[in-house]
């Protein structure tokens, strides 16, 4: 097996008001994952263990094959990564943090990159970082750590807070850079057309545990809506895959996660008539997910 | 290469289907010949923004439709099947055709009479010219 780009295994992190539990996943090389998860599901905290701002309590975490924290200084050197946190000195110039950078990694810093994002970002070198709008923030700690192209990107709700022209622009610049079979990027939002759009690989988080995690398609191809018409007499027989049944009168709405063509036949046998099948959006599946798991786990 | 692709969010069809569907249509159209060399998945991938993984099935059901061929270490090309241009738009016909008999059973037509209504939109066309 060649190297992860990001490996994860029963990494666990316990504080007086919040849990990550038993938290694994892999990204291979040269793919995208969206990390995606409501607001307090531990989407930062897992990414802070990443970048070794956190120690885990336990677990393996590794990094382009560093494992992390031990060996955080060897995999930063081709780790960038982006939070909003992050500080700039707002009395600096533009031009001055990307000199700056520039001699923390001289020899991957890319000038002639840094100069097309420029312009592609629409930022001036000569720009004040306290004078930045919070969009130009955002692209400003991008163009920092994609002009040293390092082969991992980290990035923490990348297109929060950016219009949708910006948010283009950077969805583009990241695309561009998967042109590269090596370059690897995790990002985590809870922008899921973001995610859809772009991810190869998708990992749901809630409530501090994983809740599903695979290849985008696969998420695609499981998950439909059925609509239902049945006669009221007819009782709804318990199908494998099936998440959700919401029934009212003469017809019902069914929810699969393992969907087939057996799926709607099982139906059909017991007296019901398909109406329609639906695909569903990333942010429907979403949804659905947290909802079953919160379910199980009440129960 | 610029792939002159575009896929929308707001399209009920997967994604990876709009793909297939706009790389038929260049093929079908003529804008891409036999033999031609097309974009490269990651290519692809980086001017349509949508993901690796997405393109890589639509290319792949492609291939399996005789649309396009990869060749290892030298890049994708549309096939070399000169009838292929000829094929695809033969197949659009069935599909409107299909879609057409689809309506028509539903409004409870025959086959004559169906036969009968199509005769009079190749007529009705032809007057118009």
């Amino acid at each position: 097996m060649t190297t992860a780009a990001i490996e994860l295994r029963g990494v666990c992190k316990r504080y007086p008001f919040f849990a990550l539990e038993d938290v694994s996943f892999r990204l291979e090389p040269g793919q995208i994952m969206g990390f995606v998860g409501a607001n307090g599901a531990g989407k930062t905290t897992t990414i802070r263990i990443l970048m070794a701002l956190v120690r885990q309590d336990a677990g393996d975490v590794e990094l382009l094959g560093c494992r992390m924290p031990d060996e955080q200084v060897r995999a930063k050197w081709d780790v960038g990564f982006v939070s909003e946190e992050m500080k700039l000195f707002g009395g600096a110039t533009l031009a001055w943090h990307l000199g700056f950078v520039r001699s923390l990694f001289p020899g991957a810093w890319d000038d002639r990159y840094a100069a097309r994002l420029l312009q592609r970002f629409h930022l001036h070198p000569g720009q004040r970082v306290k004078g930045l709008s919070r969009g130009e923030r955002v692209k400003a700690l991008m163009l920092l750590a994609l002009a040293r192209k390092p082969r991992l990107l980290v990035l923490d709700e990348p297109t929060a807070g950016l219009d949708p022209v910006a948010r283009q622009e950077l969805i583009g610049e990241l695309m561009e850079i998967l042109q590269d079979e090596e370059r690897s990027i995790l990002f985590s939002s809870h922008n899921t057309l973001d995610v859809e759009q772009i991810s190869d690989q998708i990992t749901f988080l809630d409530r501090g545990r994983i809740v599903d995690s695979g290849d985008k398609e696969v998420f695609f191809d499981r998950w439909r809506r059925l609509s239902l018409e049945l006669p009221e007499a007819v009782a709804l027989p318990d199908v494998v895959g099936v998440v959700d049944v919401a029934r009212s009168g003469h017809t019902a709405v069914v929810t699969a996660n393992a969907f087939d063509d057996e799926l709607p036949a099982a139906y059909q046998r017991a007296g019901a008539t398909l109406r329609d099948v639906q695909r569903m959006t990333l942010e429907e599946i979403f949804v659905a997910t947290v909802m079953q798991k919160r379910k199980e786990r009440g129960a | 290469m610029h792939s002159e692709l575009t896929i929308s969010q707001a399209d009920s069809r997967p994604m990876y289907l709009q793909i297939i569907e706009q790389v038929r249509r260049r093929v079908a159209v003529g804008d891409w010949g036999p033999g031609q060399e097309i974009p490269s998945i990651r290519a692809l991938a980086a001017s349509t923004r949508v993901s690796v993984i997405t393109i890589k099935r639509a290319y792949f059901e492609l291939e399996h439709e005789g649309v396009i061929t990869t060749r290892q270490g030298r890049g994708t090309f549309v096939s070399e099947n000169v009838q292929l241009q000829q094929d695809l738009r033969e197949q659009e016909l069935d599909q409107h055709l299909a879609k057409a008999a689809d309506a028509g059973r539903e409004l409870g037509l025959g086959t004559k009479e169906l036969e009968q209504r199509l005769r009079e939109v190749v007529r009705k066309k032809e007057e118009t010219r």
